[in-house]
């Protein structure tokens, strides 16, 4: 059988979640080698996903491919379809890329021993198979179904193996999920019962493009994004994930807020906007000024915080808050520029999180007080740290600093006091990364850190694939701009709006900012 | 009254009776007359495995008539038997069918005796609670059989219930699956006190709500000269200037249904009864009465109540509505694991009705899918429950343990019972790839599709309050530990072993739950194909 003719999509869904029950079947004797038959299935899952990529013609990202239809639950219009676009592929293989660092990452501080590792092992493997299936879907059923079912590994994931308060911020998580989407449920519903219904009324295709009501149409829109808007999470719907970001372990934290959470994003940009396109641009101007909203408050949090994970988490409401800037900008370098950012800040956040787990397993709190001048103690920490952190501020030369230039470029074209306030975050971001590296690493050293340990050779293979990933994608986005560029034509004409006349000459602008990115990174 | 039961002339003109269609009922009944004579003539320690076999038996064999009748009826659209006292159409063959499955599963649960020999039942219900005779009683390890052929009328009545083509069958229905149920609700071996006063609140509430049924059926027959819904439902066609009279018939015939079913205002009954009653007998009449009062409610809506939509829809809405709202609302106060499954009972009562009001085809298929996802949940929690149990002082393993700091930790130390519990409470939460989602989503479908939106949006607020309430018991269950406080409190806890007869019960409502939920096609189809009722 060649390659093509292969369910690719659906061995990368299938894959893990037999990996989950090798590792829970796996004797007492061989419980000790749970973590590297973890390791090994998301290897191999890695290695799938790769030759996905390969199948694919990036010559023709806008189209969704390597598509599987089966009729699922035809009495209800509900089919098994699965396919990707450039955007939706680069978001799988994110997930399928974070999945086996974070499994290498877990140890007794981030899972435990034993039993309760082998779980956790499991579950993140569940997981990754939620996460791939949900990305690749294509029918909102399907979706929806996988869009609330994931989040169980998730409840368990935060409430068994997080602090002490986990349990409560498990439940908060999932009731402010849930609540979002059971609102969404009525508007899938609402939804289906305006398409052409039928066995398949539900394939997303079938779903673009309906003559809504307006008032419907707002609705249905509004229930969706409110969803989206939990799950990503925006400002005033966020209150859940600094609380579990505390709580959770830090590889936990890294699947939430660096996969998990773009759902929400990814939802918007596949969902919202495609089905619902006259009620996107009727709500566009509110989204924006709460992504704005976002950004600044994000970013002002971060810089009160005392607990290092609950900086993490604000840092990241603020990064969503661009995402979601640049995706209601409604310009194709918005667009692309989100939907880079997305796969960017998983790359940044879960190094971010993974080094900082690394540096709370050490001290055993996560209070920034907690530290200081650790940087003589644990050089390669402080670096990897430091580097990590440079990508949260979009630092030039790393991957983030693109896709914050686009969304930013993106939006400026279209609404110029957005982008004026919204840069504003850049310069906090800057602050919050900064005084806590200071805080962290530099001065005087303290007794009780002075003999603490500094990366292990399996910590470092945690890290060091993610900022290699940064820095060649800082140098050479190339790859990552053809998979978003047809994608984002496609949204824009889904919603009807005309790019901005500036759009070739933003272009032009973005590649130049790469080469800036290049000179910076060289002059480093 | 007409047909068959008139006498012609002077002589008596026997009815002409087609048995087949009757099968299912004539089984479990009979079967239920064979358990009395058992009883009676079978020697005391043969009786158990006697009456065991036999209500298994008939309960299956009933199953397969069901089947067996299944193909006429799909093609023919059913048959009206007893010139018109019952009919097997669609949805009764199907509501037949899942009762006599629902019973099968409980009756597994009320079987088993557990590790240390005693079931759930009071060895003599007549005995005063607390008495010299009741302790002689209890030590000296008395158990009594008749519970299997009161479970077997009970289910019998519910079979004829939903099937019923006139109002007095349907009263008879009633009656038949109420007095066992009054009587097994006052047989718990623990707790004698709670059970009783849950036998008595249950009758005196059930006989009054009987009497309102009785007298809506006189005022429709006022109205219409007849008690069969047939022609009940011509004569609001036709009828004029009698409106009040039908209005007031079904009305007070709807309270009789609603207070079975468990909706607000006539449910106070409810967690009292789940509570106080022995757990098998509440999970089987959880999943079974339910099964049974919401197939006669449809019956009732669907043929009668389409005339007179617009008088009653308010007064339906407002029902629907109260219901979800203090059955979640009510629930997130409870600690103790029975009541809050009772008052969950309540707001499902509520999922469910946006279906039946919803007056579509779809909403017919969307409830029976619901009750048959709702039902395999509540036996399988209620049998769950019946295991984990308090131990005294002494180390005796006593009475279940039903306070929910009781159950901490426990998904650490029986994690397979734990989670079977944890898959029941996400059932009823309706995540989705559980039958609770696709039960949820069907009725929630019908209700928007029938005009009634903000009834689907008065559920879905409703499920996503009782989601924390289900997720709060999953947290303790496995996030978690047991404190010695809690312990000192309300005793220790420890899970039985069970005979094997429950536990297979939890493993069946286990695979229906996930295959509902993630291969719910081939019980979709057959639900969408037995939806119409005929008159």
């Amino acid at each position: 059988m060649r390659l093509d003719e292969l369910p690719l999509l659906t061995v990368l869904i299938v894959l893990p979640l037999v990996g989950a029950a090798v590792v829970w079947a796996l004797p007492r004797a061989a419980r000790a080698r749970a973590r590297t038959v973890a390791v090994t299935v998301s290897l191999l899952e890695l290695v799938v996903a790769v030759a996905a990529a390969g199948a694919f013609d990036t010559g023709d990202a806008g189209t969704h491919q390597l598509l599987e239809t089966h009729p699922w639950i035809p009495a209800i219009g509900a089919s098994y379809a699965v396919g990707v676009d450039g955007v939706a592929l680069l978001l799988v293989l994110l997930a399928v890329v974070l999945t086996p660092l974070v499994l290498l990452a877990a140890d007794r501080h981030q899972g435990g021993t034993g039993d309760r590792l082998q779980h956790y092992l499991a579950l993140v493997l569940v997981l990754e198979a939620f996460m791939v299936a949900v990305f690749a879907a294509r029918d909102v059923f399907l979706f929806y179904v996988l869009f609330e079912a994931m989040l169980v590994p998730v409840y368990f994931l935060i409430g068994a193996f997080g602090g002490p308060l986990g349990r409560w911020a498990a439940v908060k998580f999932l009731v402010f999920s849930l609540a979002g989407g059971l609102i969404m449920l009525v508007a899938v519903i609402a939804l289906y019962l305006q398409g052409p219904g039928g066995p398949q009324g539900f394939l997303t295709d079938n779903l673009t493009g309906l003559d809504l009501p307006v008032v419907g149409e707002r609705l249905m829109f509004l229930a969706f994004f409110l969803a989206f808007a939990i799950k990503a999470p925006m400002w005033p719907v966020h209150t859940w994930l600094p609380d579990a970001a505390q709580n959770a372990t830090a590889g936990t934290s890294t699947l939430l807020v660096g996969v998990l959470d773009k759902v929400g994003t990814f939802g918007m940009l596949t969902l919202c906007l495609p089905l619902f396109p006259d009620a996107s641009r009727w709500a566009a101007p509110v989204i924006i000024a709460l992504a704005v909203v976002s950004v600044l408050y994000g970013a002002l949090l971060a810089i009160g915080q005392q607990d290092l994970m609950r900086l993490i988490a604000y840092t990241s409401i603020s990064h969503f808050g661009f995402i979601v800037l640049g995706i209601f900008a409604f310009t194709s370098v918005g667009v692309q520029g989100s939907a880079l950012y997305m796969v960017n800040h998983g790359l940044s956040t879960g190094a971010l999180f993974l080094v900082a787990g690394f540096l709370v397993a050490r001290r055993g709190s996560q209070r920034i007080a907690d530290f200081g001048g650790l940087q003589k103690v644990t050089p390669v920490l402080a670096g990897t740290f430091l580097v990590a952190g440079l990508s949260a501020l979009s630092l030039p030369g790393l991957s983030t600093f693109v896709s914050e230039f686009l969304v930013l470029v993106g939006t400026f074209a279209r609404s110029r006091p957005a982008a004026v306030v919204a840069v504003v975050g850049v310069v906090l971001a800057a602050l919050y990364v900064l005084i806590t590296y200071q805080r962290l690493f530099t001065g005087p050293v303290r007794d009780e850190l002075a003999t603490t340990r500094d990366l292990s050779v399996r910590e470092v293979w945690v890290v060091a694939p993610l900022i290699a990933l940064m820095v060649v994608f800082g140098f050479y986005p190339a790859p990552m701009i053809d998979l978003v560029r047809e994608p984002s034509l496609v949204t824009l004409d889904q919603v009807g709006v005309p790019d901005v006349p500036g759009g070739t000459v933003v272009d032009r602008a973005a590649d130049g900012g790469t080469d800036d990115g290049d000179d910076e990174g060289s002059t480093r | 009254m007409t047909g068959a039961y008139t006498a012609v002339g002077t002589g008596f003109t026997p009815p002409d009776v087609d048995w087949a269609p009757l099968a299912p009922v004539l089984l479990v009944l009979g079967a239920g007359v064979a358990g009395v004579l058992v009883e009676a003539f079978v020697p005391q320690r043969l009786r158990r495995p006697v009456q065991l076999v036999l209500a298994l038996a008939a309960t299956a064999g009933a199953l397969v008539a069901v089947a067996a009748l299944w193909a006429g009826v799909r093609d023919t659209g059913g048959t009206v038997v007893l010139g018109g006292s019952m009919i097997l159409d669609g949805p009764a063959l199907v509501l037949q069918g899942m009762v006599a499955l629902l019973a099968l599963v409980a009756l597994l649960v009320v079987a088993d005796r557990g590790q240390n020999g005693e079931d759930a039942f009071a060895p003599q219900a007549a005995a005063v609670p607390g008495s010299q005779y009741e302790r002689t009683a209890t030590e000296q390890g008395l158990a009594q059989t008749e519970v299997y052929p009161l479970v077997l009328f009970a289910s019998g009545g519910m079979m004829i219930f939903p099937a019923a083509g006139d109002l007095l069958t349907m009263f008879v229905a009633l009656e038949v699956l109420s007095l066992p149920l009054y009587i097994l609700s006052g047989l718990g071996r623990r707790h004698r006190l709670w059970s009783q006063e849950a036998a008595m609140k249950y009758f005196l509430l059930g006989a009054f709500t009987s009497a309102i049924f009785l007298f809506g059926v006189a005022l429709l027959y006022g109205f219409a000269g007849s008690v069969r819904l047939s022609v009940i439902a011509e004569a609001t066609a036709t009828t004029v200037g009698l409106d009040p009279l039908l209005l007031g018939g079904v009305v007070m015939v709807a309270i009789g249904l609603l207070f079975k079913v468990g909706a607000v205002p006539f449910h106070a009954w409810t967690p009292d009864v789940y509570q106080g009653a022995p757990t098998p007998i509440t999970g089987f009449m959880a999943a079974c009465t339910k099964v049974a009062a919401f197939g006669a409610l449809l019956r009732l809506v669907y043929v009668v109540v389409p005339a007179v939509e617009w008088d009653l829809r308010p007064v339906l809405w407002a029902v629907v509505i109260l219901t979800i709202a203090v059955g979640t609302l009510a629930s997130l106060a409870q600690q103790d694991m029975k009541r809050i499954l009772g008052y969950s009972a309540i707001a499902h009562t509520g999922f469910i009705l946006t279906g039946v009001v919803a007056l579509d085809v779809d909403g017919v298929s969307g409830v029976l899918f619901y009750l048959l996802a709702y039902g395999a949940a509540v036996i399988g929690a209620f049998a769950v429950v019946t295991l984990v149990r308090s131990v005294d002082a002494q180390g005796r393993v006593t009475g279940e343990a039903t306070h929910l700091n009781q159950w901490a930790g426990l998904g650490r130390r029986s994690p397979w019972l734990a989670g079977a519990f944890c898959l029941f409470m996400l059932s009823f939460a309706g995540i989705p790839l559980t039958a609770g989602f696709i039960g949820k989503f069907a009725v929630f479908t019908a209700a928007v599709d029938g005009g009634a939106t903000p009834l689907a949006v008065a559920g879905v607020v409703g499920s996503a309050v009782a989601v924390f309430f289900y997720i709060r018991i999953v947290m303790v269950l496995f996030f978690s530990s047991r404190s010695p406080e809690a312990d000192r409190v309300h005793g220790a806890v420890t899970v039985v072993r069970s005979e094997g007869l429950t536990t297979v019960a939890i493993g069946l409502a286990v695979v229906a739950t996930i295959g509902l939920g993630v291969l719910p096609s081939p019980v979709l189809d057959l639900v969408g194909e037995a939806a119409r009722f005929i008159p």
